[in-house]
């Protein structure tokens, strides 16, 4: 295994959402079963932390794999902007269907920054308090 | 194969100067980075080493060996110094996370000689890092 290096960069942010757990699929009992407080009708919120890693050359002239600037301003107008203090099943057209669990949230926010134009997304990590992290690298693993 | 990590933190000054483009590119690009006195951080270091426990004494590597690798290669090197003019092996590069944990890569991996270098991570905030690793092994 004696490949090339290869260079990621990590990058951390922070929204505040409030969310509900509950599945059109499951009957009033079920949800509560399986969803627990989660499941309380008006929903609650967390501090999360979304992780975004992304690779690429190292551009000689900067030393970067991508401005900084440019992956700040675009996680901040495709996750940011739109996640930070909403209901996340009242405001993301995404989870008026999908349930958002932070494993669909996670899933969402590779969607959505897989588009960044500077350099390869790599996974996103998302975590929902200190205990619980998910993470996601895409489909083609 | 069992994975160790070990951390260590260093302080350090850089700055984001390119003298092959102009006052206002450098500005441009770089942005307070770019502030001609330089700036510094508080960089934590992660260096995970891999192998399979020595059925002897239990462990992928001497953590006393590895620490005492990092302190000549990494602390002496960096610690309270200036990046871009005290460390020879950062000349004519722009001491960004990408290049610094390049960097340290290519000091950390001829000299660890039980168990193999997997993977350094260098923060420059606890917000910021970058991961250097070889291609095929995986990032995580």
């Amino acid at each position: 295994m004696k490949g090339g290096l290869k260079i990621e960069l990590g990058r951390r942010y922070r929204f505040s959402a409030s969310h509900r757990l509950h599945s059109s699929r499951l009957n009033e009992e079920e949800n509560r079963r399986v969803y627990g407080k989660c499941n309380n009708p008006y929903g609650h919120g967390h501090n999360y932390v979304v992780e975004v890693s992304v690779s690429g050359a190292v551009d000689p002239a900067t030393g970067m794999i991508a401005n900084l600037a440019d992956l700040d301003s675009f996680v901040e107008r495709e996750v940011i902007e739109p996640f930070d203090h909403k209901s996340l099943n009242e405001d993301v057209a995404a989870f008026r269907e999908n349930v958002p669990t932070t494993e669909n949230i996670c899933k969402e926010i590779f969607e959505r920054l897989k588009r960044f134009p500077k350099a390869k997304l790599e996974r996103v990590r998302v975590e929902e308090t200190g205990n619980n992290t998910f993470e996601y690298a895409g489909e083609e693993l | 194969m069992v994975y160790l990590t070990r951390k260590l933190e260093f302080s350090a000054a850089h700055l984001y100067h390119n003298p092959a483009l102009s006052v206002e590119e450098n500005k441009r690009i770089f942005g307070k980075c770019n502030n001609p006195h330089g700036h510094g951080h508080n960089y934590t270091l992660e260096v995970t080493v891999t192998g399979e426990p020595d059925p002897v004494t239990g462990m992928v590597v001497d953590l006393k060996e590895l620490k005492e690798i990092l302190e000549r290669e990494i602390t002496q090197r960096m610690d309270h110094r200036f990046l871009n003019y005290e460390v020879a092996e950062l000349k004519g590069q722009i001491p960004t996370c990408e290049n610094i944990v390049r960097v340290i890569w290519n000091l950390l991996e001829p000299k660890i000689s039980k168990g193999r270098l997997h993977k350094v991570r260098l923060y420059e905030t606890p917000d910021l890092y970058a991961d250097c690793y070889r291609n095929g092994a995986h990032g995580a």
